[in-house]
């Protein structure tokens, strides 16, 4: 089985936001949720560097530590889903994701939420496979059509690359041989551990 | 042979520090002057939780690594949700087991049927809508940090998902109105609460426990007084306090903000203190009902027996002694007042 990550190649990502629109337009999610943004440090400034940065499917996610329903599960791929029906909108896993990935659809009185929502790696939700309640609730299931997800596909520079750990990895080293430098494997040693 | 084992110790460690003869000894600890790996520095900055700009709007959309996130998760699941839950079934053990060496406490002496009033209507009421709402949220809190470990297995994941969530609102919705409660609590009853020197010596006999015969108390007892400082502090203080910060009320405020960094922390300060308050109030509970013969009338009636009074709080019971008299006559004294005013 894959084990299914994302990496972004900072010195590549050019901050169109071309993953963020696909990831929204391809799942419809709700006004206000954006499963994945791009964030640029030295904005405007000669050296400015950007990184597209979503749920990073984490072999010991926090997230599914912290949850008091125990909603989320690891998929045979090595993808962090979550149940919507068991989520109660706690707030507890954006409190403990590296990565800000959980997104919430209301902030309310009291506290109330509504139920999280993050990227799925475009593999939708416990619900059956391509359903129209998993793609409503979830989004598209990519990967069980054998794609990947549509922000790294649509990636115009290539900079963010999702699939096989391995695959990935074979790629990015391939790159860093060519153009020389060090790897910036950004946010692997977070979400994969050194491993 | 010892001493020459000794020598060649200590030459291998102090020769290679002769170095420093030559260099002064502050030149081999210098850093490399300029910087020459900007890109390190960049994804420095980076993993320390620097913000950058993100077109998409969001809280804290701007920041790469939320840092605090791991040490969070570490607290909560390795020491609340864990040393947490045996505090409560420790504390409820200590209960059970002071009860079966001690026993309850009776009233002693003749019962002569007259009682002298403790607590008025208002007082009363006050502690009871603040009861309620605090065994309300004890229950549904605690089934938001335990309920992992101890329900999902009971209830199913559904099941608990349900009450999870039935739980989390509740416990939201009741909190402030629950804060009022405590709050009057500071207001009505400070004035009784402030130590004196007879607390001193009733904490010296711990309250009746070492030595025989009861200790002096006013109205309120040392321990009574306690129990209320700790319902002040690590009640309204803390619990109300982060609960306040955790439904986002403290922020539009402008008491701190609602960043993940002050959730994480008011959080912990929320879990921990909450635990701690419960954990007294058993005892505070026990004694009030169960342990002591007597003392739930006075929450429940507003009265206490003479007997009681005498044992129990016997400098407040010379002030109060006066207005003794048997549940009937007071009754029938109330009604002729208010038959004579209409």
């Amino acid at each position: 089985m894959a084990r299914m990550k994302f990496l972004c190649d900072a010195e590549r990502c050019i901050e169109c936001n071309g993953c963020v629109t696909a990831c929204k337009n391809e799942n419809e999610v709700p006004w206000g949720v954006n499963r994945r943004r791009v964030i640029t440090l030295g904005d405007g400034e000669a050296g400015e560097k950007s990184i597209s940065v979503a749920c990073m499917h984490c072999t010991d996610a926090p997230c599914a530590a912290v949850c008091p329903v125990d909603c989320f599960y690891t998929t045979d791929d090595g993808v962090v889903l979550h149940d919507k029906d068991l989520c109660i909108g706690c707030g507890y896993c954006f409190y403990a994701c590296p990565f800000g990935a959980p997104q919430y659809p209301q902030q309310e009185a009291f506290g109330v939420r509504g139920k999280m929502d993050k990227c799925t790696f475009c593999a939708g939700g416990p619900l059956d496979d391509n359903s129209e309640a998993e793609r409503e609730k979830y989004g598209r299931n990519r990967l069980s059509e054998g794609k990947l997800p549509l922000c790294a596909e649509m990636c115009s520079t290539k900079a963010l690359i999702a699939g096989d750990g391995d695959m990935v990895a074979d790629i990015y080293r391939e790159r860093i041989l060519r153009r020389g430098g060090r790897p910036q494997t950004w946010g692997w040693e977070t979400a994969y551990g050194t491993g | 042979m010892n001493w020459s084992i000794l020598l060649i110790l200590l030459s291998a460690m102090i020769l290679p520090t002769a170095s420093y003869l030559v260099t002064g000894g502050t030149e081999a600890f210098a850093q490399v002057e300029g910087d020459n790996n900007l890109r390190a520095n960049f994804w420095r900055a980076v993993r320390d939780g620097q913000a950058g700009y993100s077109a998409v709007s969001g809280p804290e959309s701007g920041v790469f690594i939320n840092n605090g996130g791991q040490n969070w998760r570490q607290m909560r699941v390795g020491l609340i949700a864990n040393y947490g839950g045996w505090a409560i079934v420790g504390a409820l053990c200590l209960v059970a087991v002071f009860f079966l060496i001690r026993g309850r406490i009776r009233v002693e002496g003749e019962k002569t049927g007259l009682t002298v009033p403790r607590w008025t209507t208002l007082e009363r009421f006050m502690h009871w809508y603040t009861a309620i709402g605090f065994v309300i949220l004890a229950i549904t809190g605690l089934s938001m940090l335990f309920g992992r470990a101890v329900l999902i297995p009971l209830l199913g994941p559904e099941g608990f998902a349900a009450w999870a969530a039935l739980s989390i609102n509740v416990h939201n919705y009741v909190g402030p109105f629950f804060s009022i409660g405590v709050f009057a609590m500071l207001l009505f009853w400070v004035k009784n609460n402030f130590p004196t020197a007879v607390d001193l010596k009733w904490f010296a006999t711990g309250g009746g426990i070492i030595g025989k015969g009861h200790p002096s108390a006013g109205k309120l007892n040392g321990g009574e007084k306690v129990w209320f400082w700790i319902v002040i502090l690590v009640g309204l203080v803390a619990v109300c306090g982060s609960g306040f910060m955790l439904i986002g009320w403290a922020a539009q405020w402008g008491f701190g903000d609602a960043s993940r960094a002050t959730m994480q922390w008011a959080h912990q300060v929320h879990a921990i203190a909450a635990i701690l308050w419960i954990v007294v109030f058993f005892g505070h509970a026990y004694i009030g009902t169960l342990g002591t013969e007597g003392a739930l009338e006075g929450m429940t009636t507003g009265r206490v027996s003479v007997e009681w009074a005498k044992q129990h709080h016997d400098l407040w019971y010379e002030e109060v002694k006066d207005k003794a008299g048997t549940p009937e006559e007071k009754k029938a004294e109330t009604a002729n007042a208010s038959a004579s005013t209409t």
